[in-house]
């Protein structure tokens, strides 16, 4: 068994596990932090992505042993003292999470890009997500929920288009 | 299951457009956040991988390593032998075999004795942990007499020998039809124009995000508990019930959230009973979740097929007869695939008036992963033929493709010569639509060599009309509890798999009762709890479902308001129920809360449930095969692409799609828009990328079984979309909705064919349409040869002789004639 100590959403854990697991297994298995999904376990669908200091990874090519000292954010540590993250808000608002599968990850690449570039174009967006995929949504709302959000992070007092919700006339 | 949680309803969408309609309505029809969304965003949906159990086992499978071989001999004892191995099954501990259609239990949860595909489980294992599970597998020693593999549907045509199954119609081939509806040679020869084309559909898969995952319980007083990422609990239900030999009373199926089905899920599974068996047997808790690879051995997706459309027209683009062949390759077991194969033909006649119609379809089996229902089932593949086939004929009318459409269009509330009952019909809007946003005029024939544009059409089912087992109970059941705090709560066997059908059942009740669908919890999808709903496909579920939930809102309602209105003195039929209140509608102020009103029933007569169900209406048609086809309503969708085609590469780039969806009523539409948007994304990857490609001369292995290698859209293929939703209300509708989720798949493969030969001049004939079809067709077309990609031939297939059936105008009454040497003259 090997044994870490890491941060995760902010929470110092120690944790004791077979040395040959991944992050994902350790996240899912060990800690029962079940909101990080899987598409794959060979990096190849980005359903697994969480943050490492900050930066979107692959959970499942990650070893466990490799976080020790870092810190890891899930998709469970999004939500602050039952307020949603402004992004799981407009995913939620615009339908951007349909089975909902992959929207962990989506939500973890999308704060990570906000971070960054708190004012990203389209095209930012796309290349952004490109690594994670979604076999629902096509997409679109997944945008549309991202471009929301960073407005509203920015400060600014954003809506939803009406074409969005509607469709166009 | 899922509980709506609180929400700000209605806070976000601001004024909807003038044009959808929502004087009556307070939650239809508007942009409402899912009951289950929250739980989505926040990692909070348990899907079944997430479930874990103390002293849970992990099983894995043992595949077949051979495309088609004879199993010799199997031993299991050093695989039982190792540390942590709790069991080991092979095909003899489940011997009763089962399948999803009554007319075909071809499928056993572990061969017994050959297998007939390469990933055909043969033996199971439980273990203490997944690692020494799948070392247990590499200790089971199978061997294997091969036998001839077939890798093609053609290849299955000429080989009736071996046989992969020992039932079927003839040789290799599972089924054949052939119906005649109308005489076709009479009809042709009417024409101004015959044409004929040959066309092509690659198999794909559906790649739900989410592998297949099941967990099995079995308590010690004799009842059996499955989890699992399943579209149709009540046909795993009765499998299990039948494989294991249970009383189906002791069986207890739950549903969970489906990361994505599209299809995929529709069957019941050899893993599930696997998982179950092993549960039996150890008495501990089983799970098993599919490696990515093994899902694509799961697969039942899109049935490869090759199509021959011949069809007769007027110099005006009347149609005069239709006649359409179809040979779907079926891979290796029947899972949906006689119905899959009936709906390869029985969908032409809906958009387009066709007097007269001849089809005939063969499926075959192969030696692949087994073709079932993906997205669209069945019916995409004829639309790819028959909407790039009418393109071609307008071509030669010099009629522009939009207007031919326009000219043809089946009327509403008509009977097609093929007996399917057509309501409202928003087609001709949704081309009108598509055309006007698009620029269609004055881009057609017009662009840059390079660029072009392309128009399609299509038309889907809403719920199919018949179940998939003969009987004659609803097809969706809801039953209703009101609580005396004022929440309402919803218990119906429909599974959500992502489209929204939980909340699709919050909005109706919270509509008709005039409460916050917040204030509604709903439980779905579990066999002990909720009544039958017979599963999330065919694009069933917001129409039956619908329906049941609107009937036992209104009975709630009913109750309600009789007991409120003695207590208001008012009669009961001035009562309103809006805002969470029960009021006069001549005087707001005098009323009660809901909850108020729930406690006076309660009081009066004891505690307030209702129940609610939705049974289709009778099929018009009462010839054999007449089953696939009928629905309660058909959705509509005109689609319009534009491509940019590298002549250099080949490479195709969709940039924008234009789309207009026929729905009916949106009950959600935010929800509607987001159906359309996936259905466009997933109809993008099925023309220009996705295939299940198999290497036939390397012992028929799949090529790409992975994430990876089988290429789907990512971010960066993805296309612009604007969405129009025409609502042309049907009466069999819940408040007028029809289907959604997969309609709009349908135009897109065609429409990109299309815009690709207004762009280059080539037509291919072929999905996908990969740049190397493209490059071959542009030298054909350099050399001065047919600038085409596509097959050139169709096999010959031992036809029975046709069912006749005469059309609604030609004095038919739905019923056919058979006329073979044997039996002169036979109805049915």
């Amino acid at each position: 068994m090997a044994t870490i100590t890491f941060e995760v959403n902010g929470e110092r854990e120690e944790v004791a596990f077979a040395p040959h697991k991944t992050l994902l297994e350790v996240l899912r298995e060990d800690l029962g932090l079940t909101g990080t999904k899987h598409g794959c376990e060979l990096g190849e669908c980005g359903t697994c992505t969480v943050l490492l200091d900050g930066t979107p990874v692959l959970s499942c090519l990650v070893l466990g042993l490799a976080c020790a000292g870092h810190a890891v954010r899930t998709v469970e540590g999004m939500a602050r003292g039952g307020t949603l993250h402004p992004l799981q808000e407009t995913f939620a608002d615009l339908g951007a999470a349909q089975c909902g599968y992959c929207t962990p990850a989506f939500l973890l690449a999308a704060e990570a890009l906000l971070a960054a570039n708190p004012k990203p174009t389209r095209d930012e967006i796309k290349d952004a997500l490109a690594g994670n995929l979604c076999r629902c949504t096509g997409y679109i709302k997944i945008y549309e929920a991202v471009e929301l959000a960073a407005a509203r992070m920015r400060g600014e007092v954003a809506q939803p288009t009406r074409e969005s919700l509607y469709g166009h006339r | 299951m899922a509980t709506a949680k609180r929400g700000k309803v209605g806070r976000l969408e601001g004024k909807p457009p003038s044009n959808i309609p929502t004087v009556k309505h307070s939650v239809i029809g508007k942009a409402l956040r899912k009951v289950d969304a929250v739980a989505k965003v926040t990692g909070a949906t348990r899907f079944a991988d997430d479930l874990a159990f103390p002293r849970m086992l992990f099983c894995k499978l043992l595949r077949s390593t051979h495309p088609h071989a004879k199993i010799v001999s199997i031993d299991v004892t050093a695989a039982k032998q190792l540390d942590g191995v709790q069991a080991v099954l092979t095909g003899r501990d489940l011997p009763i075999p089962f399948g999803i259609l009554p007319v075909s239990q071809d499928e056993h949860a572990l061969c017994l004795e050959k297998v007939r595909f390469i990933g055909d489980p043969v033996a199971a294992v439980a273990a203490t942990t997944e690692e020494t599970a799948t070392a247990a597998l590499d200790l089971i020693k199978v061997v294997y007499e091969p036998l001839q593999a077939f890798d093609s549907a053609e290849a299955a045509v000429a080989h009736p020998e071996p046989r992969i199954h020992d039932y079927g119609d003839s040789g290799n081939l599972h089924k054949l039809i052939n119906l005649e509806f109308g005489d076709v040679d009479t009809g042709i020869a009417e024409a101004d124009l015959v044409r004929e084309d040959l066309f092509f559909f690659e198999g794909s898969t559906h790649l739900p995000m989410e592998q297949h995952a099941a967990v099995a319980m079995w308590s010690p007083d004799g009842k059996l508990t499955l989890w699992t990422s399943t579209q149709t609990p009540h046909y795993v239900h009765r499998a299990l019930a039948k494989v294991l030999e249970l009383p189906a009373a002791r069986v207890r199926v739950i549903a969970t959230p489906n990361g994505g089905g599209f299809g995929g899920k529709s069957d019941p599974f050899n893993h599930e009973i696997a998982v179950a068996k092993l549960a039996m047997i150890t008495g501990r808790p089983v799970k098993i979740t599919l490696t990515r690879e093994e899902v694509f051995y799961c697969h039942r997706g899109r049935h490869p097929t090759l199509m021959w459309v011949r069809t007769g027209v007027k110099r005006d683009g009347a149609i005069t007869g239709m006649h359409f062949r179809s040979l779907l390759d079926g891979g290796a077991y029947g899972s949906y695939g006689v119905a899959s194969t009936y709906y390869t033909g029985a969908l032409q006649t809906v958009t387009y008036n066709v007097p007269r119609y001849h089809f005939q379809g063969a499926r075959a089996f192969t030696n692949k992963a087994p073709c079932g229902p993906k997205r669209g089932h069945g019916t995409p593949q004829p639309r790819f033929a028959l909407e790039v086939h009418l393109d071609k004929i307008a071509e030669q009318l010099d009629v522009d493709p939009a207007e031919l459409r326009l000219r043809t269009l089946v009327p509403p509330n008509s009977l097609t010569a093929n007996y399917l009952r057509i309501g409202s019909m928003g087609l001709g809007k949704c081309i009108e639509k598509v055309v006007e946003g698009s620029g269609w005029k004055n881009k057609f024939g017009k662009l840059p060599n390079g660029r072009g544009v392309g128009l399609a059409c299509s038309s889907y089912i809403s719920g199919a009309g018949l179940p998939i087992y003969w009987n004659n109970m609803p097809h969706s059941g809801v039953q209703l509890k009101c609580d005396r705090g004022g929440g309402v709560t919803v218990f119906c066997g429909s599974t959500e798999i992502g489209q929204g059908s939980d909340s699709i059942l919050a909005y109706i009740v919270a509509e008709v009762l005039g409460i916050d669908p917040f204030d509604v919890a709903v439980v779905t999808a579990d066999t002990d709890l909720t009544p039958v709903d017979l599963g999330s496909y065919s694009s069933r579920v917001t129409l039956m479902s619908g329906n049941a939930a609107l009937q036992a809102a209104e009975r709630a309602r009913q109750i309600l308001a009789v007991h409120a209105a003695k207590k208001l003195e008012v009669p009961p039929e001035r009562l309103t129920f809006a805002e969470g209140r029960v009021f006069d509608g001549k005087d707001k102020k005098r009323g009660v809360t809901f909850a108020e009103a729930v406690q006076l029933a309660e009081a009066a007569e004891g505690t307030v449930g209702t129940v609610g169900s939705y049974t289709p209406p009778q099929s018009a048609g009462k010839y054999r095969g007449a089953g696939v086809g009928p629905s309660p309503a058909y959705s509509y969708s005109a689609c319009v692409a534009e491509v940019d085609v590298d002549p250099e590469t080949g490479i195709v780039r969709v940039p924008t799609i234009w789309i207009a969806h026929d729905v009916g009523q949106s009950i959600n539409a935010a929800s509607v828009i987001g159906q359309v948007e996936g259905s466009i994304y997933m109809g993008l990857g099925e023309a220009l990328m996705e295939e299940m490609a198999y290497r036939g001369n390397r012992n028929v292995v799949h090529k790409i079984p992975s994430l990876l290698e089988y290429k789907s859209p990512t971010t960066l293929e993805m296309c612009d979309v604007i969405t129009y939703l025409v609502e042309d209300p049907d009466p069999n509708g819940p408040f007028g909705a029809k289907e959604v989720g997969q309609g709009p798949l349908l135009p897109v493969m065609p429409a990109v064919a299309n815009a690709v030969y207004d762009a280059v001049g080539v037509r291919v004939d072929e999905v996908p349409i990969t740049p190397e079809k493209v490059l071959k067709a542009l030298r054909r077309k350099e050399k001065g040869e047919d600038a085409r990609y596509g097959p050139d031939s169709f096999p010959d297939i031992p036809w029975p002789e046709p069912t006749r059936v005469a059309p609604p105008w030609e004095g038919g009454d739905g019923k056919g004639v058979t006329i073979t040497a044997a039996a002169p003259e036979r109805q049915h």
